[in-house]
């Protein structure tokens, strides 16, 4: 469960990304959040994750208030959540089991049980067999399957992901988003910006319309 | 966490880091290199010194004093006189060279045989040579006594030949002193170099440690790898330093056991032993830890995913 009372987030610089932004997300559903650059989707998303901080306001992650995380608590906040980034953000220089393993790494699974849920992960996603392959080896849609691949191995109880086809054609966007759908059936909270509306309209799920750093819509409400 | 499972992973990123190093061969052999080279400098000079200090070490014996009786005196006034000093409280033995025994050591060692048969008179004069007790026997010690025996009677002068034996224990002294400086000062700079490469090294993967705290790895997590290269550095810079000092101690060994010979000692260069070296090894590897460890606690805290 996500929920946004009243927040406010001011960058350094002195833009104003959101502006009072309220919203509530329930246990095991998929949420878009859809708008044009700028309206402050990735700034959504960033609080969530503990990237930032909001300025004003109440951001409220797994009913944990995230102002009580201290800078000594954000990993251990950051293990429940899985993130996947429009840019991947793999490394390059290890294979892609290895990759697709590091949160359990982080997390000290045992070596034996990480080779498993690696392999489980990878399967999930239509990559079973490719562990051993290097990141660059792969196209750019495997890619983001691995990066999505990585997201889950942990079980998080959520999944957020921004842009996550913004470099993809539209039948393997449809195919990733529908990937995080099934993620949500199974009683993951995933939320996903992005600001393909056609593509959001084929999945068919809750969707947050942010404008100006405010919610203009959300549908259904 | 099980304990087996906690040590295994420590195991793991250990063999890993080693890994990581040996990508970088030249960069991480450039590093091990500084270290060895300022760990071998004030290590092979602490070693001259000490066997500079084992070689000067029994000269402290040779304190002995040489009086000189007055030419007036008589053989029996030198007696008493000898007689007299060994019942000190400081003095371990006292010997008689008498003036004739004095002339004919000259004579043999001197060559000077024709020159001296020339003289009339035998020119010496009757010596004592006092030896102070191992307690007097300090350079004070043989000061007071050289006062006490110039000052009686029939005595013409005393002699103590310590001077350069102390100007030689001063300057080991100092010498001891400015490798302790020199030592620290290298140390610093193991510190300063390793916490360079591990920096460098941090940039160099700020990538990775952005998507390493992402999802979820604490600082010490992230920082544990590069601690273990800073081992790795000292490690490998200490076994270098090592094998240096081997080398040099090898190569200097015949010229310094040949110039022992030449002054009719046994001498001989003393290497290394294995635990003083084992302490150079664990105080390369603790130095660049503490590198590492400045180096990756600050620069890892610093950088953060946006």
């Amino acid at each position: 469960m996500i929920r946004f009372d009243q927040v406010y987030k001011r960058y350094p610089n002195g833009r104003e990304a959101l502006s009072g932004v309220s919203f509530e997300i329930e246990e095991g559903a998929l949420t878009f959040l859809t708008g044009h650059s700028g309206a402050g989707k990735s700034s959504i998303l960033k609080l969530i994750a503990l990237i930032e901080r909001p300025t004003r306001g109440q951001v409220i992650v797994n009913s944990q208030n995230t102002a009580g995380v201290k800078a000594r608590g954000i990993p251990h906040f950051r293990r429940q959540l899985g993130v996947v980034f429009q840019d991947h953000k793999l490394l390059h220089d290890r294979p892609v089991a290895d990759n697709v393993a590091l949160p359990l790494v982080i997390a000290g699974v045992p070596r034996r049980e990480i080779d498993k849920r690696v392999r489980a992960a990878l399967d999930q996603v239509g990559l079973l067999g490719r562990e051993k392959s290097r990141p660059l080896e792969l196209s750019t849609g495997e890619q983001q399957r691995v990066g999505i691949a990585r997201a889950v191995v942990a079980k998080p109880t959520l999944l957020i992901a921004d842009e996550p086809t913004g470099n993809l054609d539209p039948e393997l966007a449809l195919e990733v988003m529908k990937l995080f759908k099934r993620f949500s059936e199974v009683g993951v909270t995933v939320v996903v910006a992005s600001h393909d509306v056609h593509l959001i309209g084929q999945v068919g799920a809750r969707r947050i319309v942010l404008e100006h750093g405010r919610v203009a819509a959300q549908d259904p409400a | 966490m099980s304990v087996r499972a906690y040590f295994s992973r420590h195991a793991q990123v250990f063999v890993g880091s080693l890994g990581r190093i040996t990508h970088q061969p030249f960069a991480s052999f450039m590093t091990m290199g500084v270290i060895a080279v300022a760990l071998a400098l004030p290590l092979f000079l602490s070693l001259l010194l000490q066997n500079a200090r084992n070689a000067t070490g029994n000269w402290n014996e040779a304190y002995d004093l040489s009086v000189y009786m007055d030419k007036k005196a008589s053989a029996a006034r030198t007696q008493a006189l000898a007689k007299q000093l060994r019942l000190r409280s400081d003095v371990a033995a006292v010997r008689i060279i008498t003036a004739e025994q004095a002339l004919a050591e000259f004579r043999s060692d001197s060559g000077f045989g024709s020159a001296l048969d020339a003289l009339a008179d035998n020119p010496l004069p009757d010596t004592l040579v006092v030896t102070p007790t191992l307690a007097a026997g300090t350079p004070q010690g043989t000061e007071t006594l050289k006062s006490v025996i110039a000052a009686m009677s029939d005595v013409q002068t005393v002699q103590i030949d310590t001077d350069w034996v102390k100007r030689l224990h001063a300057m080991i002294d100092l010498l001891r002193r400015v490798l302790l400086l020199t030592a620290g000062l290298l140390g610093v700079g193991i510190v300063l170099i390793v916490s360079n490469t591990i920096r460098l090294d941090i940039l160099n993967r700020r990538a990775e440690i952005e998507v390493m705290k992402l999802v979820g790895a604490s600082d010490g997590f992230t920082r544990r790898p590069f601690l273990y290269s800073g081992v790795w550095y000292g490690l490998g810079g200490g076994l270098m330093a090592l094998g240096l000092v081997g080398v040099a101690s090898t190569v200097l060994a015949r010229p310094v056991a040949q110039l022992a010979f030449l002054y009719g000692s046994s001498f001989g260069l003393q290497g290394l032993k294995i635990l003083p070296g084992l302490a150079v090894l664990g105080l390369s590897v603790g130095l660049s830890w503490l590198g590492s460890w400045l180096a990756a606690t600050r620069h890892i805290r610093a950088i953060e995913p946006a």
